[in-house]
């Protein structure tokens, strides 16, 4: 007969078999069994954070820059609802996560006991999947299948609730089935001849454009480099979603920059006049599209994802094409070149003028501002920290707000899995604790997290966990006493009624700093900012960089509501004549 | 023109809205109902009629089905959303139109009336299989097959006839001929 194991022990024995090396966790009465076991396993390091959205958030940066599964540990009740907006998060940008939450005893359940809720309920909707664990003998099973789950097809959180009788109870234990796929959930289902026609339509196109998103990241970074190549044998011009940078150069020559709502303006109006659309696993969000009926007019779309249910859910396509995007580029660029089809060569001529026209709409430079001697600028700040740190392998985590669209503006990703932000769910606080599992997977990098001053403090309580494991995390906040995009939309559209928006009685960032037993910087004047930048970078430790910015300064260009992709507004002299003469006369 | 105060896109035009019925194959096990019905309520499609009960004990397989409503592209995110979901095994998506699928609701009527009325009802009821379950002098519970708006019109035309509860189940459908979804 073999071995009986504890419940606690088959949870390790699990993570161990799924080579998992950090936990990041809260203990808690409901997990103390699992607590009690995490000394024998020396391979597994467990991150104590200062509150279990932080794990959560410091699993989804673990994993988005190393692309392995994050792993939380949480206690039952409080432990499991303080996880729900980082599972929500990982869902809505496809992170693989793993959270092991535990619950009171089989016996309670339904009780109302202490620390209880209905974890499974709660986390349903915002998982793949979610399992509570009733018998001690499903426990092996359930535990490989969550890491199946989480990181097969496109890729999410899933939550497994351990009663604390099952953490105790005793079973035998085996090995993930290698075998055992999940029923085509996760299978390439494309074929050679949806292939042919997406090449028929790349030969056809005359301003053609591919649209790239966070699938060519999660697809790891072959993907990425089989894109550049694609693009190098095309010549097409590529855009990239806020979550997709880095899949591709940002200071290559055929990169347009990011699309949507603070994208730029060559991307958009690219995206608008374009005849032929290639989404390369993006999902059409509502930040991207602008006002649906008026999306990309002229243009045959396809749509190239692992997620049947991405397709045709926002906009219409012509050809779709569902499978993992590093094999399907990989299956394009392979039948264009068996076909000899040197788009960039042979349909020269035609995308030329498709070229001529977007270095037209490049000399608008959208992205500019102006910059100040007296004033620190928050985009003339991003742009000292990217030709600062942009020798090295530099990884950049974010916040949410205004400073998060200046990071993804002017900060220029060269590769995949170093950009870490919350898109789709846009959580303030995301950024520190992101930065701390960054840090953690790449313990010799750089990593630096661009925050705003009030999204920091959602999360500050993380600079302990950054102090106790001594990871040299930078906190660059753009400091400019206002929730700014907040107060920008206030500006905008609520006739400047700047409703709870300011940022009273904020703490000195450098007592702050040092508070937490790290260092604190301050910037406010323009000429000294590479300097303390780079005694930034130079500190072997946590640093928190207050830099305080124009308090004035709106992000653009900028989508304004409800518009489609040519009607931008370059920057605040644009909206005084938007607002005058209406629609279609802002730029066109 | 009028200035919009969200970044949100306004609603673009409906299409036209049907009647389908969604047939799902999940695993019996806790809790999948409600992920089922959950992804329903929170990506706000309708539910018309549910009906749900295990059809393969040896497998462990139960058969839930829906009576939706949605225009194509809603009706196609259902499909492809149900089909994420873990337990899922298939799906199944049939227009109510369809002539090669058989659709059936079942309602258990009570009538309080005397004996007479009560012919009466059963002899309105006559194109619905109608089965006496009960019968007292005063009272008879009549259980009746049929689709959604016959019993509607039925439950409608026998409450001057003594009709004082009505119970009645989702629709549950099969496919004509030889053939079995796949």
């Amino acid at each position: 007969m073999s071995k009986l194991f504890s419940g606690a022990e088959i949870v390790f024995k699990c993570l161990e078999d799924q080579k998992v090396e950090h936990i990041f966790g809260y203990p808690g009465g409901a997990v103390l069994p699992i607590y009690d076991e995490l000394k024998n396993h020396p391979s597994i390091k467990h991150i104590l954070v200062r509150h279990e959205q932080g794990a959560g958030h410091a699993a989804e940066g673990y994993a988005r820059s190393s692309g392995k599964p994050g792993v939380v540990l949480v206690t039952s009740g409080p432990g499991a609802t303080n996880v729900v907006t980082a599972l929500t998060d990982a869902y809505m940008d496809s992170v693989p996560l793993v959270c092991i939450s535990g619950q009171v005893p089989t016996h309670l359940i339904g009780t109302d006991a202490f620390q209880e809720c209905d974890t499974t309920g709660i986390t349903r909707p915002c998982t793949k999947h979610n399992w509570l664990v009733k018998d001690i003998n499903d426990l092996p099973r359930i535990m490989h299948e969550a890491f199946e789950v989480a990181t097969s097809g496109r890729p999410g959180p899933v939550l497994v609730d351990i009663p604390k009788d099952i953490q105790f109870a005793k079973a035998k234990y085996f090995k993930p089935k290698k075998e055992k796929k999940l029923k085509a959930k996760s299978l390439n289902a494309f074929k050679q001849s949806d292939i042919d026609k997406l090449v028929d339509l790349m030969k056809k196109a005359s301003r053609p454009v591919f649209y790239t998103g966070g699938g060519v990241i999660n697809s790891g970074p072959k993907a990425s480099e089989l894109l550049r190549e694609l693009v190098s044998i095309t010549g097409f011009p590529i855009t990239s979603t806020l979550q997709g940078l880095g899949a591709y150069p940002g200071d290559d020559d055929h990169f347009l920059g990011m699309l949507g709502m603070h994208g730029t303006y060559e991307a958009n109006n690219a995206m608008h006049d374009c005849d032929l659309l290639i989404n390369i696993g993006a999902r059409f969000d509502d930040r991207i599209t602008g006002k649906i009926d008026e999306f990309s007019p002229k243009s045959k779309k396809v749509h190239i994802d692992i997620d049947p249910s991405s397709i045709n859910k926002i906009i219409k396509v012509d050809l779709s094409i569902v499978g993992d995007v590093g094999d399907v580029i990989r299956f394009t660029s392979k039948t264009l070149k068996k076909k000899n089809l040197n788009l960039g060569k042979s349909n020269k001529e035609k995308i030329s003028k498709w070229w001529k026209q977007i270095q037209k709409w490049r000399t608008k430079q959208s992205l500019n501002f102006v910059n100040s001697d007296k004033i620190i600028k928050p985009q003339h700040a991003v742009q000292r920290l990217y030709e600062l740190t942009k020798n090295r392998d530099t990884y950049i985590t974010t916040e949410v707000g205004q400073h998060q669209m200046w990071a993804a503006q002017h900060y220029k990703f060269n590769k995949p899995n170093r950009w870490m932000t919350s898109g789709g769910l846009g959580t303030m606080g995301y950024g520190l604790p992101a930065a701390v599992g960054v840090q953690v997977a790449h313990p010799e990098k750089l990593v630096v997290d661009i925050a705003g001053e009030a999204s920091i403090l959602m999360n500050i309580q993380e600079m302990s966990t950054a102090v106790q494991y001594n990871l040299p995390v930078k906190i660059f906040i753009l400091n400019n006493k206002y929730m700014g995009m907040v107060r920008q939309w206030q500006e905008l559209l609520h006739e400047k009624n700047y409703s709870e928006s300011y940022s009273k009685a904020l703490p000195n960032f450098v007592k702050l700093a040092e508070a937490y037993g790290c260092v604190g910087i301050k910037a406010e004047d323009p000429n000294e900012l590479d300097e303390k930048i780079e005694e930034m970078i130079n500190i072997d430790g946590p640093v928190i960089f207050d830099c305080h910015v124009d308090q004035d300064e709106n992000c653009f260009p900028m989508i304004p509501s409800g518009k489609p992709h040519n009607q931008m507004l370059l920057g605040p002299k644009d909206q005084e004549e938007n607002k005058i003469t209406g629609k279609g006369k802002a730029l066109v | 023109m009028t200035k919009s105060k969200s970044a949100y896109s306004t609603p673009s035009k409906l299409g036209k809205i049907d009647t389908h019925i969604i047939v799902v194959w999940v695993d019996n096990e806790a809790s999948v109902l409600s992920r089922v019905v959950g992804l329903f309520s929170g990506r706000g499609y309708n539910i018309e009629s549910l009906a749900v009960a295990e059809v393969d004990q040896k497998k462990s397989l139960s058969r839930i089905t829906i009576v939706t409503t949605g225009t194509p592209q809603v009706i196609e995110q259902i499909v492809l959303q149900l089909k994420k979901l873990v337990p899922v095994h298939k799906v199944g998506n049939f227009k109510r139109e369809d002539k090669n699928v058989i659709f059936k609701e079942m309602a258990l009527l009570k009538i309080v009336a005397n004996s007479s009325k009560i012919k009466e009802v059963l002899n309105a009821c006559k194109k619905y299989n109608p089965v006496i379950l009960d019968q007292t002098n005063k009272s008879a519970v009549i259980q009746i097959t049929a689709l959604r708006k016959e019993i509607d019109n039925v439950t409608k035309n026998l409450k001057p006839f003594g009709l004082v509860s009505a119970s009645r189940t989702g629709a549950v459908a099969m496919t004509r001929g030889a053939e079995i979804f796949n």
